[in-house]
């Protein structure tokens, strides 16, 4: 894999190597931890993907497992021993020897009962948490209660902690070390000494000596940072932006296709909510679900909001994830007459531009979202003309996350919210918390103690399956039938797929943009400046 | 001078009334899409262009006049009469009720008003219409404007009181309520009206940042305010100037009810 990368880069960095390199760009917010096992947000996400050595790596580039700190692993074919072989000669940035005590102690603090996180979940079978053995040094088993199918690609999102450094917390094992934090402004990451990896010349990676990483939430001053040069890059461009950008920059910034992330709505089925029954009955009726899918024009939210930077979503998954996409998932149907059959099958008649259900409630429900986030706020907009059309009243309530959070977890008290997923990990296994219906992400219902509905206990006997069957091909099915019934039901009402779009400096080389985030730094030891 | 004051309410006579009857000007509504228009520059069917969406932007400005323009005077006045009779109270009520108001006022003075806001918004029921959002925010405006200006008027009393004119009304026998009705007025009125006036574009940025918080004005309904949350995108109105056209709106009515405060003043 190393000597894939060109050499001729090298030259360069042999001159200018006098003067250490700085690779400046934004993040729109402060990582919420630094511990790796902890990490639940982009920020932190990314900060762990710099900084972390993990044992097995999912290329962003080709999707495919690639080896790190194992050089080599395989699963037994129950699926419940995961046997790895650990590279030998590796030492974590303060110095500390990496071995199989480190793989062992990451996964004691991983399952630690008293942090939970949704890493630890995916690896666990029930209550029952993994369990490493030691064979030697360098040989590790992990052992599930059940079978794990997708143990080795979960391992991806394990950064390898140090079980013998002072300072577990400053000893890592990736590409970059944080060695400066300034809240509210800045963080500063430098090379690791230690880091393992070598270019195919043998000179040691990174290429880059530091990374500033500045905190910028406002998306216009990110560009007009980078338009004046302050920042190298962009990973993640609003549709707007990137239509600016490309009028007076147009080397500059790329569209990077489909990215894995959704935008979705979904209506409040919690039945112990204080909704009134009336709204309760709608908002569990799979027609009328489906009625108000049909009735948003997906086309429109792709070519306004996103400047034609979207496709329309059936499903979680765009067709950019080759291997778990299911292309067999019916386009919705956005004929208005079609929209009105639906609404009058379940009982609701129109008069006097106003839809009344059977006991003669007009329909009117609010779609809170995140206030700040103007794509939402815009695709809310749409849908509000949309649903008027057919006489139903939308009223719009943009909330701060942490609100919105507590009346969607907690409260419960809300009609509709429309939010998005950005997605890091290709594999279903990453969301059996969402469509598990006694998962805490289960956002229409969640929790639940027994299935509410027949169709969400099949979901969950689907995701058990693929959670613990071997064969791939099993797996795909499975999910695939998932899919199927997620488009039937509607209980998340899939509106785009939006595209990863990126701008970088021309100073910046060797960049191998993918739409997987982290988009232009899944290659970061590779990057290097020429200025 | 009557030239100026004749300009400046010709200016504001315009505004008023093309936001009170924006179908002079156009026909279509604050909320309609016509979305093979997006973005459109200004043209003879869209004088100011389109938004993003593609809503008529004169439609929005002129209802998005109305609605700041209405509302946020309206909520001013709240705010300097809640204030001037805190503070006149304070001066006149004795000494625990001046205690009390300095209570009062230090304590809005120091509220994490951001997290109050937080706070309150998820209090509060999501399932309102527009309109009362709309003019919930502007009431609340008004319920957190009024502790600056009291102790403006508070100091204003309380230094009236001890002036030579003051005592020797009062040594003569004035009744209380003509002191405080004729003279105290008189002296209090031109600091008030300047007060309305200062508040007036204050709350207008303030409801569009309220908006952040999930309090401000709500879609698809237009404010000044949230028109020109637009223009936090710096390179967009550079080169599509007509975006301005809120803050042109804004600037023009302030510095119309300026003059005439000024001019008024001055009379």
């Amino acid at each position: 894999m190393i000597a894939r990368y060109p050499a001729v880069a090298l030259l360069f960095l042999f001159v200018a190597s006098a003067v250490p390199s700085e690779l400046r760009f934004a993040m729109r917010s402060e990582p919420r931890t630094l511990n790796p096992a902890l990490v639940d947000d982009e920020a932190s996400e990314l900060i762990r993907f710099l900084t972390g050595g993990v044992l097995i790596r999912v290329s962003r580039s080709t999707q495919k497992l690639e080896s790190e700190l194992a050089t080599n692993w395989a699963l037994s074919p129950d699926g419940k021993r995961l046997r790895l072989l650990l590279r030998s000669g590796v030492r974590f940035s303060d110095g500390s020897p990496f071995d199989a005590s480190d793989v062992d102690h990451t996964f004691r603090l991983l399952t630690d009962p008293a942090h939970p996180n949704a890493t630890a979940d995916a690896f666990r079978s029930g209550d029952k948490a993994p369990v490493v053995q030691k064979l030697n040094d360098h040989e590790v088993v992990i052992v599930f209660a059940t079978p794990l199918a997708s143990a080795a690609r979960l391992l991806d999102q394990v950064a390898i902690v140090s079980s013998r450094s002072q300072k577990p917390e400053t000893a890592v094992l990736g590409p970059y070390q944080v060695s400066e934090y300034r809240r509210g402004s800045h963080m500063l990451l430098r090379r690791n000494p230690n880091y393992w990896k070598k270019d195919s010349t043998g000179r040691s990676l990174p290429y880059i000596d530091q990374l500033r990483i500045t905190f910028q939430a406002n998306r216009e001053l990110e560009a007009l940072a980078f338009r004046r040069g302050e920042i190298d890059l962009i990973s993640s461009l609003d549709a707007r932006v990137y239509e600016d950008l490309s009028r007076d920059l147009p080397d500059r910034v790329h569209d990077l296709g489909t990215s894995m992330d959704s935008e979705f709505l979904w209506f409040n089925q919690v039945p112990s909510s204080s909704l009134p029954d009336y709204r309760k009955q709608w908002f569990q009726s799979t027609a009328f679900r489906q009625a108000i899918s049909s009735a948003i024009d997906r086309r429109d939210v792709s070519r306004l909001v996103y400047k034609g930077h979207a496709i329309p979503a059936v499903g979680p998954y765009p067709p950019a994830n080759k291997l778990w996409f299911n292309p067999f998932l019916p386009v919705h149907n956005e004929k208005a007459d079609e929209v009105r059959k639906m609404f009058a099958a379940d009982g609701f008649r129109e008069s006097g531009g106003v839809l009344r259900d059977a006991k003669g409630n007009p329909v009117v429900f609010t779609l809170m979202t995140n206030a700040g986030n103007k794509a939402r706020e815009q695709i809310a907009a749409l849908i509000q003309r949309d649903l008027k059309r057919f006489g139903i009243q939308v009223n719009i309530a943009t909330l701060e996350f942490r609100a919105l959070l507590e009346r969607m977890t907690k409260t419960w008290q809300y009609d509709a919210c429309l939010l998005g997923l950005v997605n890091v990990d290709l594999d279903p296994n990453g969301m059996m918390n969402v469509w598990l219906s006694s998962g805490a992400n289960h956002q229409w219902n969640p929790s639940q103690v027994k299935p509410a509905t027949a169709w969400e206990n099949e979901i969950d006997s689907l995701m058990k399956l693929q959670a613990s069957s071997a064969l791939e091909s099993k797996r795909v099915a499975a999910f695939r039938k998932v899919q199927s019934i997620v488009r039937e039901q509607e209980p998340f009402i899939y509106l785009v797929h939006p595209n990863a779009l990126g701008a970088w400096a021309p100073a910046l080389k060797n960049v191998k943009p993918v739409a997987l985030r982290p988009s232009l730094l899944w290659n970061i030891e590779y990057l290097y400046l020429s200025r | 001078m009557s030239f100026i004051r004749s300009l400046a309410l010709a200016l504001l006579g315009f505004i008023v009334v093309l936001a009170l009857f924006p179908g002079i000007l156009v026909s279509d509504g604050y909320d309609e899409q016509f979305r093979d228009h997006a973005d459109e520059p200004p043209g003879v069917r869209f004088p100011l262009g389109t938004d993003e969406l593609g809503r008529n932007r004169l439609a929005r400005l002129l209802y998005g006049t109305r609605t700041s323009l209405l509302l946020a005077p309206a909520a001013s006045l709240i705010g300097v009469v809640l204030g001037l009779s805190a503070g006149v109270a304070a001066v006149f009520g004795g000494r625990w009720t001046d205690r009390a108001f300095e209570f009062v006022t230090d304590l809005m003075g120091s509220l994490p008003w951001l997290f109050v806001l937080i706070a309150l918004r998820a209090a509060l029921p999501l399932d309102v219409s527009p309109l009362i959002a709309t003019t919930a925010t502007f009431i609340l405006l008004a319920a957190l404007g009024w502790a600056a200006p009291a102790r403006v008027f508070r100091n204003l009393a309380a230094s009236a009181k001890t002036q030579n004119w003051w005592l020797q009304a009062e040594g003569c026998g004035v009744p209380p309520v003509r002191l405080w009705c004729r003279y105290l007025a008189a002296s209090i009125w031109p600091v008030a009206a300047t007060q309305v006036w200062i508040n007036i574009p204050v709350f207008v940025l303030s409801e569009a940042n309220l908006g952040l918080l999930g309090l401000g004005v709500s879609e698809p309904v237009p404010s000044l305010g949230n028109l020109m949350r637009e223009l936090e995108n710096v390179h967009a109105f550079s080169t599509r100037p007509w975006m301005l056209a809120p803050v042109v709106v804004l600037a023009s009515s302030t510095l119309a009810l300026y003059v005439l405060a000024r001019t008024r003043e001055a009379r």
